[in-house]
């Protein structure tokens, strides 16, 4: 091998290497629970928060499309706020994980609701939700 | 009875199997030709029998066998016809044994091909290839076994996962598979080649066609998943870097590297090492793609079962990698190149660094995908990267790599002069910047808009450039135009195959560049007869209407555009409710077009049917990316193309 190869390949590996820190210290995103990210928020970092959409805080108003709920791992609630409809398989007491922000105001900025598309359904078959055949009787009700 | 005749039928083939294995390597080392024809028959017997659990597996789908756990838990009494065939590969076990089957019917065909063409390596290349479908063979019997004993026997089966139900789920997996499963063979070949100490170029020139025909598939399976996630999942994004996408792109960037590298190796003897790597690369990476993917160590949006499945390709993927590196260390000696470097300006070094990118950008990609491991376990904190990451370090690679196509196949060979520069490369030099230059005057802003665009025209023009020159030197010999032109194609098809594939992923590059920069979305809630704007276009809302299928009921809604030329399209996206689903699966509709798509899913509604809350996305160029893959079928075919005899002149 000539030199100038040497050198070459020294190059693109320092480049490389550089573009993988970069890339790693200007996207890194951090998985926190609701107490974790309770016990020390910093305002502008970038997390994926996760844990279970609590029964009864959950807010959609087509109109505006805000949409707000709480995320609680059982030991801490974190409040979400969210601007877009409220994606499949997004319920009440079930689990979820937002990407986002903290809000100085004290409330989780979500940009990005993360949907389960499991490619084998492992979602545990929860009774309480309301069983489509009913809701399509309701739309039926109000279509006459 | 299924499930036990199935059990039997699998655990049969794997003892054949592994006989097989052993009876090949046994004949090859004692000089045994009747051991390797026994092993031979164990082979066929191998396929006849996976063929046969196969279509027993299939059976149990469609005649909705519920004793079957893997038929109760993918399929019900509602599911369509062609979705109970396809549910064979809905899930993890019934996927193994495509997987399996896969191999079998390769083994087969190389046996059909290369039984005398291959004397010495063959009876090797049987041993590798039965044992791989051994390791299939001992996955569905033991961690995941699918004819396991379902009971209670259901009444009903618990229904195909609703995502699934779609012709992209049919094709994806299938595609997906024969690329990864056609690794198999040029790996065979490359550790029969070290065992036997035939390290030459034999091996390679023989698989150069497999690799071509994983490569495609591969490359489609791709594709088609891409379309998958386009019109099914409803974010209107084709690729998203997730853990799963990025198990199957790692192949196919080492592969792509290695399509580049054995011409190298071909023409001037070098990159023997280099190849053998990237070749024992490529089929573990297709290996460890499904161990991350089906073993649950990372969170994907894709949830996947938990099991000892993981630990079984684990131990695998590392007995390959150490026999591999065990051979490769033990011939090392023979591996040296024997052409020497001469030039860095030089087809050589071009394709050299190609390989490097190629490499690079695998590498990024892997490193990416186990970040958060790696992160958990060193520092015990969950981080994630996503795809900003990825974006952000693969787009300089990705397009230097597209410049190094343009500047590849046309360089000359050893060292380039400035005269061969001048000649090749000035005019689609010109033609690059004119292009972005317009662009620029056009109001394209993106810096890297620019470059990916001038990139391709650039690309492109050398493309014209080498044509346009050879078609001419054969006027000047008294050929027509046209004739010439085919003559030439038919004559060098490898090379022009070659260009065609280059330009599909030039069409794939537009498509990804124009999607990237200038879709654009919204969401409103609409009431009955009210119109939303996007992009120039208007659509209205005209209500809602309620169905039943066979195995879900449906709220359909109806939007129509109502200026413009799409005027008068009706697009009726859909909410559907699975019995065996909690949430509503929503149904994307859209309409294609070469420019603009107009994609619409229908998100919340009133109940009584007034209102309706909707996402509209105008995305631009995706078609584009459809598109490239039928210039790239084309291509591939036209570069397996048997070559033709010369005329003895």
């Amino acid at each position: 091998m000539k030199p100038k190869f040497l050198i070459g390949g020294a190059v693109i590996a320092l480049a490389l290497g550089y573009m993988i820190w970069a890339g790693v210290t200007q996207s890194v995103v951090y998985f926190v629970t609701p107490s974790e990210l309770q016990a020390a928020p910093v305002a502008g970092k970038a997390y994926r928060l996760g844990g279970l959409v609590a029964r009864g805080s959950l807010k959609w108003d087509p109109a505006t499309l805000n949409l707000t709920f709480d995320l609680s791992d059982g030991k801490a609630t974190v409040a979400v706020r969210h601007r877009g409809t409220p994606p499949d398989l997004f319920d009440e007491g079930r689990g979820a994980v937002v990407e986002g922000q903290w809000a100085p105001e004290g409330y989780f900025r979500s940009t990005h609701i993360m949907a389960k598309h499991s490619e084998e359904y492992q979602a545990p078959h929860d009774t309480k939700g309301t069983p489509p055949k009913r809701i399509l009787k309701t739309l039926d009700a109000g279509e006459r | 009875m299924i499930p036990e005749i199935g059990t039997g039928i699998l655990l049969v083939a794997l003892a054949l199997a592994l006989y097989g294995a052993v009876m090949a390597a046994l004949g090859a080392r004692r000089g045994r030709q009747a051991f390797v024809e026994s092993a031979q028959h164990a082979a066929l017997s191998v396929f006849v029998l996976l063929t046969a659990g196969m279509l027993l597996l299939v059976y149990a789908f469609l005649t909705f066998d519920f004793s079957v756990r893997y038929v109760a838990n993918n399929t019900n009494l509602g599911t369509p016809f062609y979705y109970r065939i396809t549910a064979l590969w809905g899930a993890l076990e019934g996927s193994i044994v495509l997987w399996a089957w896969m191999v079998g019917l390769y083994t087969l065909i190389v046996i059909l091909r290369h039984r005398t063409s291959a004397r010495e390596l063959y009876p090797w290349v049987l041993t590798v290839m039965l044992g791989v479908v051994s390791f299939f063979l001992l996955v569905m019997t033991v961690p995941a076994p699918v004819f396991a004993r379902m009971s209670p026997i259901p009444a009903d089966g618990r229904g195909l996962n609703p995502l699934l139900e779609d012709s992209g789920m049919i094709t994806h997996p299938v595609a997906l598979y024969l690329g990864f499963t056609g690794f198999t063979v040029p790996f065979a070949f490359a550790l029969a080649a070290l065992v036997t100490g035939r390290v030459g170029d034999f091996w390679i020139t023989t698989t150069r066609r497999w690799t071509i025909l994983a490569w495609y598939f591969l490359s489609l399976g791709l594709l088609i998943g891409g379309w998958w996630s386009y019109h099914v999942l409803g974010w209107g994004g084709y690729w998203a870097w997730d853990p799963v996408e990025n198990a199957a792109f790692m192949p196919w960037l080492t592969a792509t590297a290695l399509l580049h590298s054995v011409m190298i190796q071909e023409r001037r003897r070098m990159l023997r090492l280099w190849n053998v790597a990237l070749v024992i690369l490529t089929f573990s990476l297709t290996l460890f793609g499904t161990f991350l993917t089906r073993s649950g160590v990372i969170a994907s949006v894709h949830a996947f079962s938990q099991g000892s499945i993981g630990v079984f390709f684990l131990a695998f993927l590392a007995l390959v990698v150490l026999l591999s590196l065990a051979l490769v260390a033990w011939r090392w000696d023979t591996l040296g190149a024997q052409g020497e470097l001469d030039s860095v300006v030089s087809r050589e070094s071009a394709f050299l660094l190609n390989n490097v990118l190629l490499v690079a950008a695998t590498f990024t990609v892997f490193f990416g995908t186990v970040f958060p491991l790696l992160s958990e376990a060193v520092r015990d904190v969950k981080v994630s990267v996503g795809a900003p990451f990825f974006n952000q370090v693969n787009v300089p690679l990705f397009l230097s790599l597209i410049f190094l196509m343009g500047v590849g196949p046309l360089i000359a060979w050893r060292r380039a002069s400035i005269e061969n520069l001048k000649r090749n490369f000035l005019w689609p030099v010109v033609v690059g910047v004119a292009a972005a230059a317009v662009l620029r005057l056009l109001g394209v802003g993106s810096v890297l808009v620019l470059v990916s665009l001038g990139l391709t025209v650039f690309v492109s023009a050398t493309i014209a450039v080498d044509l346009v020159r050879a078609t001419r030197a054969r006027r000047a010999m008294g050929e027509r135009t046209l004739p010439a032109l085919g003559g030439l194609i038919r004559r060098h098809n490898r090379r022009y195959g070659g260009f065609v594939v280059h330009l599909a992923i030039l069409v794939v590059a537009v498509g990804v560049t124009g999607s990237q920069t200038w879709s654009v979305h919204t969401e409103t809630t609409l009431k009955r007869g009210e119109q939303a704007e996007l992009a120039g276009y208007r659509i209205r809302f005209d209500g809602l209407r309620e169905s039943q299928e066979s195995n879900h009921g449906k709220v359909t809604g109806t939007f129509t555009v109502v200026n413009g030329r799409a005027a008068g399209t009706v697009l009726e996206p859909a909410k559907k409710f699975y019995p065996q689903e909690q949430s509503p699966i929503a149904y994307v509709d859209y309409r294609l077009g070469f420019i603009d798509d107009i994609y619409v899913v229908l998100g919340d509604f009133a109940r009584d049917g007034t209102s309706a809350t909707v996402k509209l996305q105008v995305n631009r160029l995706v078609s584009w990316i459809w598109i490239g893959g039928l210039v790239l079928t084309l291509g591939t075919l036209l570069a397996v193309l048997p070559e033709p005899r010369r005329k003895a002149a």
